[in-house]
């Protein structure tokens, strides 16, 4: 049994339907992060599960125990939200202090409590202070502390970095990361950055128009995307998406001005060799196809590669990577080539295609053809 | 050097739009003033100086005479009491009634933007409404209602004429404050189990300076300042400070006391330069927090 349960939750606002049958589960100090588009309905559901908005059918369970009925402050669930709200006509350790005061502590306990998760939190020289003269990243850990201080079985984040600057963010994300495996809270993000849903999560969740897209670790996410959205939703850059031709077990990419380019695959799955003449789009991310250089470490570890001369239109140096862009199938196809590589756009040059991690999509329903 | 010679032209200018500025402004602020000049003069001179002519004159017997015949003696209605029982009256009156309105405002403030609830723009716009009815139609069913409920010429009876009343803009004045109140603050109180009442205290009341300021001012002045109600539905054991004055003021037998007149009008209009004096700036300030979010 997982210790978040969410199951065939539906939710309407009158005649709109924003969640429609989520069924997810989180095991005990597991980080589900909830990612898609805004109006996807991630916020929803977390408010859901906090117990701001009530659902319309389905259940939501912690520990065994149904939540559904409990007023938010009953559910032993603690939440940081966007803009942190901290209650700005209170000092930091007042704020940390309210929902213990809440719930009737006594003061000499309270502040006990306060001060041990100032210390953890590395704040104890703020206590005095009001929010308005705290900068973005204290504000976000007086409101982890005011989180943390009660001890709750879960932790609810509503896009928590948001509002921060990107280096900020870059450092807060750790933070969470280090605040996760520290205290070994179970976790539940809501996010439209899909990099913060890789970093961060042991599991996520892709949510469109209210339905779970896909569901299962960044790693399944990120190298078998269940559909076309996720497939282009998660990454970054994202993967490339092209029109094929499926011939046996050939695959065909037209080519302006050129002859195709032709992959042999030596077997397709069955699914994919069946739509002979049917529209298919090929994924590839951008790090699977690469130049010769990288293509060594590519032949070395995977099964299938396939060299071929493509014309480079654009190069891009990024520092670590080169991104260059060639046409494929009339769409542009980013490829990640080497920081060492040397090369000119405009002219032909040989990329390696990983065949492993090919994936290949339905075009009519979007979805994978496995 | 041409253009040092502009720049210096340029400032010159400058300075001549400022010095009309200020010729401006004052000339507004002397305009503005001399009415209460007027009043302050002649409130401190016997009445013989006042019958001889120039009202613009300063005071050659300086006299505060006229200020506590005003106060305690001036002879209103049978009794030569002064203005002083009407005074008290009128702060029975206005203090319940600003603390009411106020309070009530405030609390509809707070559902109609935090609690909202099917309905709550027709009923909010209804209120609005009701800052729109003119005085003059209420006065008859009011009238009616107070005889029914047996409030007719008691300060009780006047405290729920002006609550009513301003309920409307109490109400518009807290929706708007608390309409750019974050809503996230609001579901935080909610998470640390804050409850309605405690949400309201805690939380939102403290952040609320600025506007409370503003509905006091607003509600201070219109009901202290009222005569129309208080006229209409106030007898005279009840009666507040502006009608009293008014009797005061046309009462036709005897001699025109025009320095009692005078130290009397001040008397009933000093309460709201005091709190105008006192907490003018948040009035500004309140207004232009309601209106510009963030």
């Amino acid at each position: 049994m997982a210790f978040l349960e969410i199951d065939n939750v539906c939710k309407s606002f009158g005649p709109v339907d924003v969640l429609k049958n989520i069924s997810l589960d989180v095991e005990e100090g597991g980080f589900l992060v909830l990612v898609g588009p805004s109006g996807c309905g991630k916020s929803t559901l977390l408010n859901t599960i906090a117990g701001l908005e009530g659902l319309t059918t389905g259940e939501i369970r912690i520990d065994g125990d149904v939540i559904d009925d409990l007023p938010p402050a009953e559910r032993n669930i603690a939440m940081v939200f966007q803009s942190y709200a901290l209650y700005p006509n209170m000092n930091v350790g007042q704020n940390i202090a309210f929902g213990l005061e809440m719930r009737g502590m006594p003061k000499a306990e309270r502040d006990a409590k306060v001060q041990e998760v100032a210390k953890t939190l590395q704040i104890e020289a703020l206590l005095e202070r009001r929010p308005g003269q705290l900068s973005g990243g204290q504000r976000q850990r007086v409101a982890m502390g005011r989180a943390l201080v009660r001890n709750p079985k879960l932790f609810l984040f509503d896009e928590p970095l948001s509002n921060l600057d990107a280096k900020l963010r870059v450092d807060m994300r750790t933070e969470i990361k280090r605040m996760h495996q520290t205290f070994g809270t179970t976790i539940v993000y809501v996010t439209h950055d899909q990099i913060e849903a890789m970093t961060l999560g042991t599991k996520i969740a892709v949510l469109k128009g209210g339905i779970v897209q896909q569901y299962g670790t960044p790693a399944e996410i990120y190298n078998n995307p269940s559909n076309l959205f996720v497939a282009d939703f998660m990454g970054s850059p994202a993967m490339n998406l092209i029109p094929v031709e499926i011939d046996g077990s050939w695959v065909r990419l037209t080519r302006d001005g050129d002859d195709p380019l032709v992959l042999d695959f030596d077997q397709l799955p069955a699914s994919v060799g069946n739509m002979s003449g049917k529209q298919v789009i090929m994924g590839i991310r951008p790090e699977a196809i690469t130049d010769s250089q990288g293509g060594a470490a590519t032949r070395a570890s995977s099964h299938r590669t396939v060299t071929a001369k493509c014309r480079i239109d654009v190069v891009e140096p990024a520092g670590a990577d080169i991104f260059a862009i060639t046409a494929l199938g009339g769409k542009e196809v980013v490829t990640r080539l080497h920081q060492d590589w040397v090369g000119q756009a405009g002219q032909n040059h040989d990329l390696v295609f990983n065949l492993d991690k090919v994936v290949f999509f339905d075009a009519q329903s979007g979805e994978r053809l496995r | 050097m041409s253009s040092y010679a502009s720049q210096k032209s340029a400032i010159g200018a400058g300075k001549l739009v400022r010095a009309a500025l200020y010729a401006v402004l004052i000339l507004f602020a002397v305009y503005y003033l001399l009415p209460l000049f007027v009043m302050l003069v002649n409130s401190v001179k016997t009445l013989d100086e006042i019958r001889g002519g120039n009202m613009m004159s300063l005071p050659e017997h300086f006299t505060f005479e006229p200020w506590l015949t005003a106060w305690s003696t001036a002879q209103i209605g049978v009794e030569p009491t002064g203005l002083r029982p009407f005074f008290v009256n009128s702060l029975f009156l206005v203090v319940p009634a600003v603390v009411i309105s106020a309070t009530l405002g405030a609390l509809n403030g707070y559902v109609l933007t935090k609690w909202r609830f099917p309905g709550d723009k027709i009923i909010f716009g209804l209120m609005l409404f009701a800052c729109f009815i003119p005085f003059q139609i209420v006065l008859i069913p009011m009238a009616r209602i107070l005889g029914l409920i047996g409030l007719a010429g008691t300060t009780s009876g006047l405290v729920l004429v002006h609550v009513v009343y301003g309920l409307g803009f109490t109400t518009l004045f807290f929706r708007n404050y608390y309409a750019a109140f974050p809503d996230e603050l609001i579901k935080a109180a909610k998470m640390d189990g804050a409850g309605f009442i405690r949400t309201f205290t805690r939380i939102l009341l403290p952040s609320s300076g600025p506007i409370i300021v503003v509905t006091v001012i607003w509600q201070f002045t219109n009901i202290w300042n009222d005569f129309l109600f208080g006229a209409s539905f106030a007898d005279f054991d009840s009666m507040p400070m502006t009608v009293a004055l008014n009797n005061l003021v046309s009462s036709s037998t005897g001699v025109k006391e025009y320095n009692v007149h005078f130290a009397g009008a001040i008397l009933a209009a000093l309460p709201t330069l005091v709190v105008y004096i006192v907490s003018g700036r948040y009035f500004v300030r309140g207004l232009m927090a309601g209106a510009v979010k963030g």
